[in-house]
Protein backbone atom coordinates (compact mmCIF):
# COMPACT_ATOMS: atom_id res chain seq x y z
CA UNK A 1 0.00 0.00 0.00
CA UNK A 2 1.52 3.27 -0.97
CA UNK A 3 -0.46 6.35 0.24
CA UNK A 4 0.35 10.20 -1.49
CA UNK A 5 2.85 12.17 0.24
CA UNK A 6 1.74 14.53 3.27
CA UNK A 7 0.77 18.08 1.72
CA UNK A 8 2.38 20.58 3.53
CA UNK A 9 -0.32 22.14 4.66
CA UNK A 10 -1.09 18.81 6.89
CA UNK A 11 2.30 20.00 8.33
CA UNK A 12 1.58 23.35 9.07
CA UNK A 13 -1.94 22.87 10.43
CA UNK A 14 -0.64 20.12 12.70
CA UNK A 15 -0.51 22.06 16.09
CA UNK A 16 -3.93 23.69 15.67
CA UNK A 17 -5.51 20.57 14.44
CA UNK A 18 -4.47 18.41 17.82
CA UNK A 19 -5.30 21.38 19.76
CA UNK A 20 -9.17 21.27 18.05
CA UNK A 21 -9.06 17.91 18.83
CA UNK A 22 -8.28 18.17 22.64
CA UNK A 23 -10.79 20.91 22.85
CA UNK A 24 -13.64 18.41 21.54
CA UNK A 25 -12.41 15.88 24.17
CA UNK A 26 -12.43 18.20 26.82
CA UNK A 27 -16.25 19.20 25.72
CA UNK A 28 -17.29 15.72 25.58
CA UNK A 29 -16.03 15.12 28.96
CA UNK A 30 -17.55 18.35 30.53
CA UNK A 31 -20.92 17.23 29.29
CA UNK A 32 -20.17 13.96 30.74
CA UNK A 33 -19.33 14.67 33.77
CA UNK A 34 -22.50 17.23 34.09
CA UNK A 35 -24.89 14.64 32.89
CA UNK A 36 -23.38 11.79 35.60
CA UNK A 37 -23.55 14.73 38.52
CA UNK A 38 -27.38 15.83 37.54
CA UNK A 39 -28.54 12.80 37.18
CA UNK A 40 -26.76 11.24 40.51
CA UNK A 41 -28.55 14.29 42.28
CA UNK A 42 -32.20 13.89 44.07
CA UNK A 43 -35.04 14.02 42.11
CA UNK A 44 -36.72 17.24 42.47
CA UNK A 45 -39.62 18.30 44.44
CA UNK A 46 -40.37 21.14 42.37
CA UNK A 47 -43.64 20.05 40.24
CA UNK A 48 -42.25 22.20 37.44
CA UNK A 49 -38.35 20.86 37.39
CA UNK A 50 -37.61 18.42 34.49
CA UNK A 51 -36.55 15.94 37.14
CA UNK A 52 -39.55 15.87 39.11
CA UNK A 53 -40.48 12.94 40.56
CA UNK A 54 -44.00 12.64 42.27
CA UNK A 55 -43.20 9.77 44.36
CA UNK A 56 -40.38 11.51 45.88
CA UNK A 57 -42.57 14.62 46.29
CA UNK A 58 -45.56 12.39 48.60
CA UNK A 59 -42.47 11.51 51.22
CA UNK B 1 -10.39 32.02 0.42
CA UNK B 2 -10.79 28.28 -0.40
CA UNK B 3 -8.01 28.44 -3.08
CA UNK B 4 -5.63 30.51 -1.59
CA UNK B 5 -5.72 28.70 1.91
CA UNK B 6 -3.13 25.54 0.64
CA UNK B 7 -0.64 28.35 0.17
CA UNK B 8 -0.86 31.59 1.93
CA UNK B 9 2.47 33.00 3.54
CA UNK B 10 1.21 32.52 7.33
CA UNK B 11 -0.85 29.34 8.57
CA UNK B 12 -3.05 30.58 10.94
CA UNK B 13 -2.36 29.03 14.45
CA UNK B 14 -4.56 27.69 17.54
CA UNK B 15 -3.31 31.15 19.59
CA UNK B 16 -4.19 33.23 16.90
CA UNK B 17 -8.17 32.02 17.56
CA UNK B 18 -7.74 32.01 21.30
CA UNK B 19 -6.22 35.56 20.98
CA UNK B 20 -9.45 36.47 19.55
CA UNK B 21 -11.74 35.83 22.39
CA UNK B 22 -9.63 38.03 24.78
CA UNK B 23 -7.97 36.21 27.27
CA UNK B 24 -7.17 38.80 29.45
CA UNK B 25 -11.18 40.32 29.67
CA UNK B 26 -11.94 36.57 30.60
CA UNK B 27 -9.62 35.87 33.06
CA UNK B 28 -11.69 39.39 34.66
CA UNK B 29 -14.88 37.49 33.50
CA UNK B 30 -14.14 34.06 34.84
CA UNK B 31 -12.93 35.55 38.93
CA UNK B 32 -15.83 37.93 38.64
CA UNK B 33 -18.35 35.35 38.36
CA UNK B 34 -17.10 32.58 39.99
CA UNK B 35 -17.46 35.27 43.41
CA UNK B 36 -20.87 36.15 42.15
CA UNK B 37 -21.31 32.38 42.22
CA UNK B 38 -19.93 31.74 45.86
CA UNK B 39 -21.18 34.44 47.57
CA UNK B 40 -24.60 33.02 46.85
CA UNK B 41 -26.46 31.75 49.64
CA UNK B 42 -27.24 28.30 47.11
CA UNK B 43 -23.85 26.55 46.87
CA UNK B 44 -23.32 25.01 43.31
CA UNK B 45 -21.80 21.80 42.77
CA UNK B 46 -18.20 22.17 41.90
CA UNK B 47 -18.71 19.81 38.21
CA UNK B 48 -21.83 22.47 37.88
CA UNK B 49 -19.64 25.62 38.90
CA UNK B 50 -16.73 24.47 36.50
CA UNK B 51 -18.59 23.99 33.53
CA UNK B 52 -21.04 27.47 33.91
CA UNK B 53 -17.82 29.11 34.79
CA UNK B 54 -16.43 28.40 31.32
CA UNK B 55 -19.69 28.79 29.38
CA UNK B 56 -20.04 32.61 30.91
CA UNK B 57 -15.93 32.92 30.17
CA UNK B 58 -16.70 31.16 26.45
CA UNK B 59 -19.63 33.66 25.87
CA UNK B 60 -17.69 36.86 27.36
CA UNK B 61 -14.92 35.42 24.76
CA UNK B 62 -17.31 35.11 21.81
CA UNK B 63 -18.70 38.72 22.21
CA UNK B 64 -14.94 39.63 22.52
CA UNK B 65 -14.37 38.13 18.75
CA UNK B 66 -17.59 40.17 17.32
CA UNK B 67 -15.98 43.05 18.58
CA UNK B 68 -12.82 42.51 17.29
CA UNK B 69 -14.80 41.42 13.71
CA UNK B 70 -16.89 44.69 14.07
CA UNK B 71 -13.82 47.24 15.12
CA UNK B 72 -11.32 45.63 12.77
CA UNK B 73 -10.95 49.05 10.65
CA UNK B 74 -11.00 51.07 14.23
CA UNK B 75 -8.51 48.65 15.59
CA UNK B 76 -5.54 48.91 12.58
CA UNK B 77 -5.16 52.82 13.45
CA UNK B 78 -4.93 52.68 17.06
CA UNK B 79 -1.69 51.91 18.26
CA UNK B 80 -3.29 49.58 21.16
CA UNK B 81 -5.15 47.60 19.27
CA UNK B 82 -2.96 47.27 15.83
CA UNK B 83 -1.49 43.91 17.10
CA UNK B 84 -4.83 42.25 17.42
CA UNK B 85 -5.19 39.15 15.14
CA UNK B 86 -7.40 40.27 12.60
CA UNK B 87 -6.00 44.22 11.96
CA UNK B 88 -2.12 42.28 11.98
CA UNK B 89 -3.38 40.01 9.17
CA UNK B 90 -3.70 36.99 11.01
CA UNK B 91 -7.43 35.87 11.42
CA UNK B 92 -9.48 36.43 8.84
CA UNK B 93 -12.81 38.99 9.33
CA UNK B 94 -14.93 36.01 8.74
CA UNK B 95 -13.53 33.40 10.81
CA UNK B 96 -13.56 35.96 13.35
CA UNK B 97 -17.21 36.32 13.10
CA UNK B 98 -17.95 32.67 12.75
CA UNK B 99 -16.42 31.75 15.82
CA UNK B 100 -17.94 34.57 17.74
CA UNK B 101 -21.70 33.64 16.36
CA UNK B 102 -20.93 30.03 16.96
CA UNK B 103 -19.41 30.34 20.61
CA UNK B 104 -22.00 32.89 21.39
CA UNK B 105 -24.87 30.27 20.30
CA UNK B 106 -22.87 27.26 21.96
CA UNK B 107 -22.12 29.13 25.29
CA UNK B 108 -25.92 30.09 25.40
CA UNK B 109 -27.50 26.99 24.98
CA UNK B 110 -24.55 24.49 26.92
CA UNK B 111 -25.40 27.14 30.08
CA UNK B 112 -29.24 26.69 29.90
CA UNK B 113 -28.38 22.67 30.20
CA UNK B 114 -25.54 23.11 32.46
CA UNK B 115 -27.28 25.78 35.33
CA UNK B 116 -30.61 27.20 34.37
CA UNK B 117 -32.47 29.03 32.06
CA UNK B 118 -32.46 32.33 33.30
CA UNK B 119 -28.94 32.12 33.52
CA UNK B 120 -28.70 31.90 29.41
CA UNK B 121 -31.19 34.40 28.70
CA UNK B 122 -28.77 36.63 30.72
CA UNK B 123 -25.77 35.70 29.04
CA UNK B 124 -27.76 35.65 25.79
CA UNK B 125 -28.45 39.40 26.54
CA UNK B 126 -24.79 40.02 27.98
CA UNK B 127 -23.61 39.11 24.77
CA UNK B 128 -26.12 40.89 22.49
CA UNK B 129 -25.52 43.93 24.51
CA UNK B 130 -21.65 44.00 24.76
CA UNK B 131 -21.16 42.77 20.69
CA UNK B 132 -24.18 44.94 19.26
CA UNK B 133 -25.68 47.56 21.79
CA UNK B 134 -22.03 48.70 23.32
CA UNK B 135 -19.23 47.87 19.69
CA UNK B 136 -22.35 48.27 16.63
CA UNK B 137 -24.26 51.11 17.90
CA UNK B 138 -22.92 53.09 21.01
CA UNK B 139 -18.89 52.86 20.57
CA UNK B 140 -18.64 55.28 17.76
CA UNK B 141 -21.99 57.25 18.50
CA UNK B 142 -21.91 59.03 22.07
CA UNK B 143 -19.01 59.93 24.56
CA UNK B 144 -20.76 58.09 27.40
CA UNK B 145 -19.65 55.13 25.36
CA UNK B 146 -17.74 53.77 27.99
CA UNK B 147 -20.70 54.05 30.62
CA UNK B 148 -22.55 51.49 28.39
CA UNK B 149 -19.71 49.49 27.87
CA UNK B 150 -19.30 49.02 31.34
CA UNK B 151 -22.63 47.85 32.18
CA UNK B 152 -21.57 44.94 29.32
CA UNK B 153 -18.35 43.95 32.02
CA UNK B 154 -20.61 44.15 35.10
CA UNK B 155 -22.44 41.27 33.86
CA UNK B 156 -20.64 38.53 35.46
CA UNK B 157 -20.87 38.56 38.86
CA UNK B 158 -24.61 38.69 38.22
CA UNK B 159 -24.11 35.85 36.02
CA UNK B 160 -22.77 33.44 38.48
CA UNK B 161 -25.22 34.77 41.52
CA UNK B 162 -28.16 33.49 38.70
CA UNK B 163 -26.32 30.49 37.80
CA UNK B 164 -26.33 29.48 41.78
CA UNK B 165 -29.47 30.82 42.79
CA UNK B 166 -31.92 30.92 39.29
CA UNK B 167 -33.07 34.66 40.52
CA UNK B 168 -31.75 38.43 41.45
CA UNK B 169 -31.70 40.05 44.54
CA UNK B 170 -30.07 43.46 45.66
CA UNK B 171 -26.24 41.79 46.28
CA UNK B 172 -25.73 41.19 42.14
CA UNK B 173 -27.23 44.13 41.71
CA UNK B 174 -25.13 46.10 44.01
CA UNK B 175 -22.15 43.99 42.84
CA UNK B 176 -23.24 44.91 38.91
CA UNK B 177 -23.51 48.72 40.00
CA UNK B 178 -19.96 48.91 41.17
CA UNK B 179 -18.27 47.18 38.09
CA UNK B 180 -20.80 49.71 35.85
CA UNK B 181 -19.84 53.00 37.92
CA UNK B 182 -16.15 51.87 38.24
CA UNK B 183 -15.08 51.39 34.84
CA UNK B 184 -15.52 54.85 33.24
CA UNK B 185 -13.42 56.73 36.25
CA UNK B 186 -11.13 53.48 35.20
CA UNK B 187 -11.09 53.74 31.46
CA UNK B 188 -11.16 57.76 31.50
CA UNK B 189 -7.99 58.08 33.09
CA UNK B 190 -6.39 55.61 30.41
CA UNK B 191 -8.05 57.77 27.74
CA UNK B 192 -6.34 60.72 28.92
CA UNK B 193 -2.96 59.53 27.89
CA UNK B 194 -4.23 57.77 25.00
CA UNK B 195 -5.91 60.48 23.55
CA UNK B 196 -4.44 60.52 20.28
CA UNK B 197 -4.87 57.14 19.81
CA UNK B 198 -8.77 57.61 20.01
CA UNK B 199 -8.58 60.97 18.12
CA UNK B 200 -7.20 59.26 15.05
CA UNK B 201 -9.50 56.37 15.23
CA UNK B 202 -12.40 59.36 15.49
CA UNK B 203 -14.04 57.07 18.41
CA UNK B 204 -15.71 59.66 20.45
CA UNK B 205 -14.64 59.10 23.54
CA UNK B 206 -14.90 61.87 26.47
CA UNK B 207 -11.13 63.62 26.25
CA UNK B 208 -11.90 63.77 22.14
CA UNK B 209 -15.18 65.19 22.46
CA UNK B 210 -15.20 67.73 25.61
CA UNK B 211 -11.76 67.82 26.87
CA UNK B 212 -9.36 67.03 29.03
CA UNK B 213 -10.78 69.46 32.07
CA UNK B 214 -14.92 67.76 31.54
CA UNK B 215 -13.32 63.98 31.67
CA UNK B 216 -11.76 64.97 34.74
CA UNK B 217 -14.72 66.35 36.48
CA UNK B 218 -16.33 63.36 35.31
CA UNK B 219 -13.65 61.06 36.71
CA UNK B 220 -14.48 62.60 39.99
CA UNK B 221 -18.18 62.66 39.72
CA UNK B 222 -18.31 58.71 39.13
CA UNK B 223 -15.64 58.23 41.85
CA UNK B 224 -18.18 59.96 44.41
CA UNK B 225 -20.62 58.04 43.11
CA UNK B 226 -18.63 54.60 43.58
CA UNK B 227 -18.47 55.10 47.34
CA UNK B 228 -22.25 54.44 48.19
CA UNK B 229 -22.27 51.21 45.63
CA UNK B 230 -18.98 49.75 47.41
CA UNK B 231 -20.00 50.18 51.07
CA UNK B 232 -23.94 49.08 50.53
CA UNK B 233 -22.17 45.71 50.05
CA UNK B 234 -20.76 46.16 53.53
CA UNK B 235 -24.40 46.31 54.63
CA UNK B 236 -25.71 43.49 52.35
CA UNK B 237 -25.73 39.35 53.60
CA UNK B 238 -22.35 39.05 51.46
CA UNK B 239 -20.72 41.93 53.06
CA UNK B 240 -19.83 42.01 56.89
CA UNK B 241 -17.14 43.69 58.84
CA UNK B 242 -13.81 42.89 57.18
CA UNK B 243 -15.28 44.19 53.23
CA UNK B 244 -16.10 47.07 55.18
CA UNK B 245 -12.78 47.73 56.96
CA UNK B 246 -10.95 47.54 53.93
CA UNK B 247 -13.16 49.29 51.53
CA UNK B 248 -13.16 52.52 53.53
CA UNK B 249 -10.03 52.76 52.74
CA UNK B 250 -9.74 51.54 49.59
CA UNK B 251 -12.39 54.10 48.72
CA UNK B 252 -10.60 57.19 50.62
CA UNK B 253 -7.66 56.34 48.38
CA UNK B 254 -9.51 55.84 44.98
CA UNK B 255 -10.74 59.64 45.88
CA UNK B 256 -7.73 61.22 46.71
CA UNK B 257 -6.44 59.83 43.38
CA UNK B 258 -9.60 61.45 41.38
CA UNK B 259 -8.94 64.16 43.62
CA UNK B 260 -5.57 64.66 42.45
CA UNK B 261 -6.13 64.07 38.77
CA UNK B 262 -9.09 66.55 38.90
CA UNK B 263 -6.78 69.13 40.03
CA UNK B 264 -4.17 68.52 37.07
CA UNK B 265 -3.44 70.57 33.93
CA UNK B 266 -2.82 69.56 30.89
CA UNK B 267 0.71 71.12 30.91
CA UNK B 268 0.72 68.92 34.47
CA UNK B 269 0.61 65.64 32.00
CA UNK B 270 2.78 67.26 29.73
CA UNK B 271 5.68 67.42 32.54
CA UNK B 272 5.46 64.05 34.16
CA UNK B 273 3.94 62.22 31.11
CA UNK B 274 0.46 61.76 32.55
CA UNK B 275 1.82 59.76 36.31
CA UNK B 276 -1.19 60.65 38.39
CA UNK B 277 -3.80 59.64 35.38
CA UNK B 278 -1.54 56.27 35.30
CA UNK B 279 -1.27 55.60 39.19
CA UNK B 280 -4.93 56.25 39.15
CA UNK B 281 -5.45 53.82 36.43
CA UNK B 282 -2.85 51.18 38.04
CA UNK B 283 -4.85 51.73 41.41
CA UNK B 284 -8.67 51.48 40.00
CA UNK B 285 -7.47 47.44 38.70
CA UNK B 286 -6.77 46.93 42.33
CA UNK B 287 -9.43 48.75 44.14
CA UNK B 288 -11.97 46.06 41.93
CA UNK B 289 -9.81 43.17 42.29
CA UNK B 290 -9.92 43.69 46.35
CA UNK B 291 -13.78 44.52 46.82
CA UNK B 292 -14.13 40.71 44.79
CA UNK B 293 -11.56 39.28 46.91
CA UNK B 294 -13.46 40.30 50.09
CA UNK B 295 -16.46 39.68 49.02
CA UNK B 296 -14.91 35.95 48.67
CA UNK B 297 -13.45 36.36 52.02
CA UNK B 298 -16.44 37.20 53.93
CA UNK B 299 -18.14 33.57 52.32
CA UNK B 300 -15.18 32.21 53.58
CA UNK B 301 -15.87 33.33 56.87
CA UNK B 302 -19.27 32.84 56.84
CA UNK B 303 -18.44 29.35 55.92
CA UNK B 304 -16.10 28.63 58.65
CA UNK B 305 -18.61 30.24 61.46
CA UNK B 306 -15.67 33.17 61.81
CA UNK B 307 -17.49 36.07 60.07
CA UNK B 308 -17.73 38.48 63.36
CA UNK B 309 -21.65 39.93 63.41
CA UNK B 310 -22.00 43.07 61.11
CA UNK B 311 -25.29 44.70 60.19
CA UNK B 312 -27.09 43.47 58.03
CA UNK B 313 -29.84 46.84 56.31
CA UNK B 314 -29.79 45.76 53.36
Amino acid sequence: MSFHPQHDLHKRRKGRNMAVGLLLGAFVVIVFAVSIVKLSQPQNIDRNAPNYRATVADQ
Amino acid sequence: MAETSWDKAYETQFGDYVELLKPRVMRLVIFTAAVGMFVAPIAVHPVIAFASILCIAVGAGASGALNMWWDRDIDAIMKRTAGRPIPSGRVEPGEALAIGVTLSVMSVVMLGLFANIAAAALLGFTIFFYAVVYSMWLKRATPHNIVIGGAAGAFPPMLGWVVATGGIGIEPVLMFALILIWTPPHFWALALWRNDDYKAAKIPMLPVTHGTKTTRNNILGYSVLLIPISLALAFTQIGGLVYFSVAVVLNILFLLGAIRVFWRSDADNLADNFRAEKQLFAFSILYLFLHFVLLLAEAALRGLDLAPTFLVLL
